[in-house]
Parts: structure tokens; C-alpha cells; sequence
């Protein structure tokens, strides 16, 4: 199949079950809860190296916030239900309470509940104050420029990583522009994040590596630099450059989705074909085929 | 269409009428409900000697009338709604712990005393102890919220433990006097002595009141928690001025003569 004149391959990309959930940073104004937002999701951009994968689902605007300030609302994934909640506690302490005017707040109201703000009320000291609104209980941590405001409690739910897209380019220079551009037509949507620096990932990699200590290295088959060397090598000639797009989200749909727009997007001239990643299909609990995302819109 | 209670005529002495109410009607017939016990001073009678009663008994319970002289109605309530049209009189939802009562006129005094949960809303004033304890009893509101869209009277809050108690006008004296937590909002003016012996909790008002000695001024800032809770009050029917909202309080600590981990909130302006 083919989007104008870029073809799409026949094959699917390999997803994963994570655990997800959503939390809301708010400050005084949109520059400082962006400010913590990308602390709080920095270094968090695969399980394997970070424990956790992050990144900034939407702005939001001071009506719709749970205090009327504008906010920021942030996606978390971990690969177990457990390590969530370490995950966010080190960095909410770390990159939201230390950020100024800032409050956290809870953006699921299902799934497992998971101890946040309730930990992290220790740092008050004896001096904490525990509000209760209808069931939400609320921790008013006294710092420097006033009080901290945390939600005792935060949600989990089941969540999908790992939908990718591969986007396999002339040259760099139309590779980076349709990445660019497919990512930029993914933000749009809800419920998913792209965790890699402006959504996009060059390192691409493959299970296993020669040497024992390592569990993951290079995807030498989309690395243009050894397609005359690697046995496996995915790479037609003309292909010089190839730039994935990971997708973690709350949902399939909503990867699936985002898959959908950003094959749209990323088909832009010098791109020859859009690809996704996967490991034959062994390891992922889902795998998201390419062709039924474009043949499902009609 | 719910059960409707009409008081036909004014009891000559305090009815207690503790009947009126979800928990106590569960599961009966009209006929039983009119023949529920109610205490017309110490003489028992039966509500229908009072009320024309009328409807499905499915939780909903309304009732028409001036009750002013009708006490305890919703008391120990867990479920269910009550929707009193006019006033009504002592101990209203005393130790209710769900549910909802709805008064469109004023309460009397002893509002929601010892409340566990649920919710009260006063379209007009309340009196005396608005979710206190009763006397002798260390503790008085341990969860839920009285809403009262008018004024209230004294000790608003006495021994108040957890939950949430909102005043849209004026406070009388010693408003969350012996308060263990919980918060308590008054958008217009305090009396005297407010938080005397108060241990935690919150109380906050929009308007400047004379302190107690044994508090102390921390600073002026603006409380981000009380946006969630002005908020809550908006959707609520609450009049409350956008300046508020956006405004600064003075947080003043107390009562130093207990653990001093209470708080005054002030309005101080924008």
C-alpha cells in the first residue's frame, strides 16, 4: 500500500502491556508547570535504561485545572504496577515539589490507587496538613514560597508501550522533517506520549547483543552505515536514513490512533517506506499491523 | 413520585421525629410509615396525628411544611435524600454518616451535630452548634459537609474533627472553638474568639477579624488547597467574588494554649 508516494510496509509493530497512569502539575503560570513537567519527564524515555517512560500529553488550561491555575498533564508508564509508584514518588519529589508555585494533582479516577502524595507529606516534617474535599484528600507540604499541594493518592491503570513507526528516508534532511511532522500531528492527540527527545529515536535496537552484559543494542538492520555489512539488513539502497517514533499510551486505541496519524503525517516527499519495529512477534502481547490502521479508515 | 410528608398543623410542643428518615423507612409500607413513632413532647403519637403522608417510600423522602418545631429529623441517616421545603427545627441529620438533606428554609440550632458523612444544605440560616459535638462529648463533625447559604450562630464547628462546614454569610462567637481538624469556611464576617482551643484545622473567612492573643501572624500568601475548595463552593450556588479566588490570606497560627497546629485563613485582598 501506499500513501502518496511513499509505501507502507506490510508488517506490524510490536507493543507491549505497561502500566500508565496520568498526573496534572499546575503553577502560578504556564512557564513554571512546563518547567517541572519536562524535569519530571526528563531521563524517561525507555524502561530499559530509565525504569520508566514519561512525556507531556497536553497543556491545560487554567478553567479546566483542578485549581484554576494552568497546568500541565503528564503520562507514566513502568513495565510492572510495583515500580510506579517509587517512580513517582523520587520524581515528583525531586522535580515538582522543588519547582516553584507548582501543585500535583491525580488526572485518572480508576484504577489501582497508588500512594503518592501521602509518602512524600513527609518531607513536611510534622508540620504537613492533610485536607479532605469529598474523597480526595489533598497534602499541603510547607515549603519556601508557600505550601506544596499533592494528592494523597494516585491511579494506575493498564496501558500499552512500544507502538513504533519507522519512518525510512532518502537523507537525513527529509527523514528529520517527516518525523518532525508526524510527531507534531501525534501531540494532538490524547492519551498517549511519545517519551524520546521530540518524540523521535535514531538508536533503534535489537534484543541481545554479543556482549553478555548488555540486553538490548543496535537494530543493525536499519543502520544505513552497515547495510553492505549486516547479514540482516532491511535497507533498500536508496534508503540513507531511518528515525522511529515510539508511542506509549493509556490505551490500543489511542496507539493505535496515534500510529494512524503519524503514517499520515510522516508520508511526506523522500520518504520511500514506513516501516514499525517488532521481534517476530514473540515478545509483545500486541501486535499493531500497519495496513488494517490505514484500511480501517475506509 | 417520593414520599411527601405535609404537616398538617403545628405540634403545640417540640415533636421529635426522628422517623423521618430513609434508614428508619426502609422497607415499609405507607400504612407503617404512618404509623411510625413520633414523641410530642413525652407523649408517643404517630406521624400520620401530624403529617398527611403521601407517595412511594424509595428513599426520597420530601417534606412540606414549617417544621420549626420538629426535631431530629434525618438523624443517623446513611442513605437516601430528605428535601425539606420550609424551615426545620433542632438536631437536623444529628450523627447522619450518608445521604443528603436539602432545607430551602432555615435550620435551627444543633445542625448536623457529631455529622459522619453525607450532606446538609441550608438555603437560609442555621443556628447554634452547626456540626459541633454535643455537650460532654470530645468530638462533634467527624465527616461530610453542612452547606449554609445564610448566616449561622455561635460555635459553628465546636470539637469538629474532620469534614467540611461552609457559611455564606456571617458567623456568631467562638466559631471552630476546640477544633481538632477539618475546615471551616465563613464568606462573611466572624464573631469573637474564633479557633479558641482549637488543636488543627482550618478556619477561613473573606473578612478581617479580631485574633485571639494566643495566635500568632505566619505570613499573607495565596492558599492554593482553597481554590479546590472555593471552586467546590461555586458549584455549590456559593456568591463568591472572583477577587477571592484570586486573592491573598493571612495565615495565623493557633491556639497556642493547645498544639498551635491550627490555622486562621483571612482574606487580606488581591
Amino acid at each position: 500500500m501506499k500513501i502518496k508516494s511513499t509505501e507502507v510496509i506490510d508488517t506490524f509493530a510490536e507493543a507491549f502491556k505497561m502500566f500508565g497512569t496520568r498526573f496534572i502539575i499546575t503553577a502560578e503560570t504556564k512557564q513554571w508547570a512546563m518547567a517541572a513537567a519536562q524535569s519530571v519527564t526528563g531521563f524517561a524515555t525507555s524502561v530499559i535504561g530509565c525504569k520508566c517512560e514519561a512525556g507531556i500529553e497536553a497543556e491545560i488550561p487554567a478553567h479546566d485545572s483542578p485549581d484554576g491555575r494552568p497546568g500541565v498533564s503528564v503520562l507514566f508508564f513502568t513495565m510492572d504496577a510495583d515500580s510506579i509508584q517509587n517512580r513517582l514518588i523520587e520524581r515528583i519529589g525531586q522535580c515538582v515539589m522543588t519547582c516553584p508555585s507548582t501543585a500535583c494533582y491525580s488526572g485518572l479516577h480508576e484504577g489501582n490507587v497508588i500512594t503518592v502524595g501521602g509518602q512524600l507529606r513527609y518531607f513536611g516534617d510534622g508540620f504537613q496538613i492533610s485536607k479532605m474535599l469529598k474523597d480526595q484528600r489533598l497534602w499541603r507540604i510547607p515549603v519556601m514560597d508557600g505550601e506544596f499541594v499533592v494528592d494523597d493518592r494516585f491511579h494506575v491503570q493498564e496501558a500499552v508501550g512500544g507502538g513504533n513507526l519507522l519512518i525510512l528516508g532518502k537523507n537525513q534532511k527529509a527523514t528529520l522533517r517527516a518525523a518532525t511532522a508526524a510527531t507534531k500531528a501525534m501531540r494532538e492527540l490524547p492519551d498517549i506520549i511519545l517519551p524520546f527527545p521530540n518524540g523521535v529515536v535514531r538508536s533503534g535496537s535489537k534484543v541481545g547483543s554479543r556482549y553478555k552484559s548488555l540486553i538490548a543494542s543496535t537494530n543493525d538492520a536499519y543502520c544505513p552505515t552497515l547495510r553492505s555489512v549486516s547479514k540482516q539488513t532491511a535497507l533498500d539502497d536508496d534508503i540513507n536514513c531511518v528515525l522511529e517514533i515510539v508511542i506509549d499510551g493509556l490505551s490500543l486505541a489511542a496507539v493505535e490512533e496515534a500510529m494512524r496519524v503519524g503514517l499520515h503525517a510522516a508520508a511526506k516527499p523522500g520518504i520511500k517506506q514506513l516501516s514499525a519495529g517488532n521481534y517476530g512477534g514473540g515478545l509483545g502481547q500486541y501486535q499493531i499491523r500497519l495496513l488494517p490502521l490505514l484500511e480501517a479508515e475506509g | 413520585m417520593p414520599l411527601t410528608l405535609k404537616l398538617r398543623h403545628q405540634p403545640e410542643v417540640p415533636l421529635e421525629a426522628d422517623c423521618i428518615c430513609p434508614d428508619r423507612m426502609r422497607s415499609l409500607s405507607l400504612d407503617d410509615v404512618k404509623r411510625l413513632a413520633v414523641f410530642h413532647g413525652n407523649r408517643e403519637q404517630q406521624l400520620a396525628d401530624f403529617f398527611d403522608c403521601s407517595g412511594e417510600v424509595d428513599g426520597d423522602i420530601r417534606v412540606e411544611g414549617d417544621l420549626t418545631r420538629v426535631k431530629h429529623v434525618g438523624a443517623t441517616m446513611s442513605h437516601g435524600s430528605i428535601h425539606v421545603d420550609g424551615h426545620i427545627g433542632l438536631h437536623t441529620g444529628a450523627a447522619m454518616s450518608g445521604g443528603e438533606i436539602v432545607i430551602e428554609g432555615d435550620a435551627g440550632d444543633w445542625l448536623g451535630p457529631e455529622m459522619l458523612g453525607g450532606k446538609i444544605t441550608v438555603k437560609g440560616n442555621a443556628g447554634h452548634m452547626v456540626g459541633s459535638g454535643y455537650r460532654g462529648s470530645t468530638v462533634g463533625m467527624q465527616g461530610g459537609e453542612i452547606l449554609v447559604h445564610g448566616n449561622v450562630k455561635n460555635e459553628t464547628g465546636h470539637c469538629m474533627r474532620r469534614g467540611l462546614i461552609a457559611v455564606g454569610g456571617n458567623a456568631g462567637d467562638f466559631t471552630g472553638v476546640n477544633m481538632l481538624a477539618g475546615t471551616i469556611i465563613i464568606c462573611g464576617e466572624m464573631g469573637i474568639r474564633n479557633g479558641a482551643g482549637m488543636k488543627r484545622g482550618s478556619i477561613i473567612s473573606f473578612k478581617q477579624t479580631a485574633m485571639l492573643p494566643t495566635f500568632s501572624l505566619g505570613c499573607q500568601y495565596r492558599p492554593v488547597f482553597l481554590k479546590q475548595y472555593l471552586n467546590h463552593l461555586l458549584d455549590a450556588g456559593f456568591d463568591i467574588d472572583s477577587k477571592i479566588l484570586d486573592g491573598e490570606f493571612q495565615r495565623w497560627c493557633g491556639d497556642s494554649v493547645e498544639l498551635n497546629r491550627g490555622e486562621i485563613l483571612l482574606y487580606a485582598g488581591k
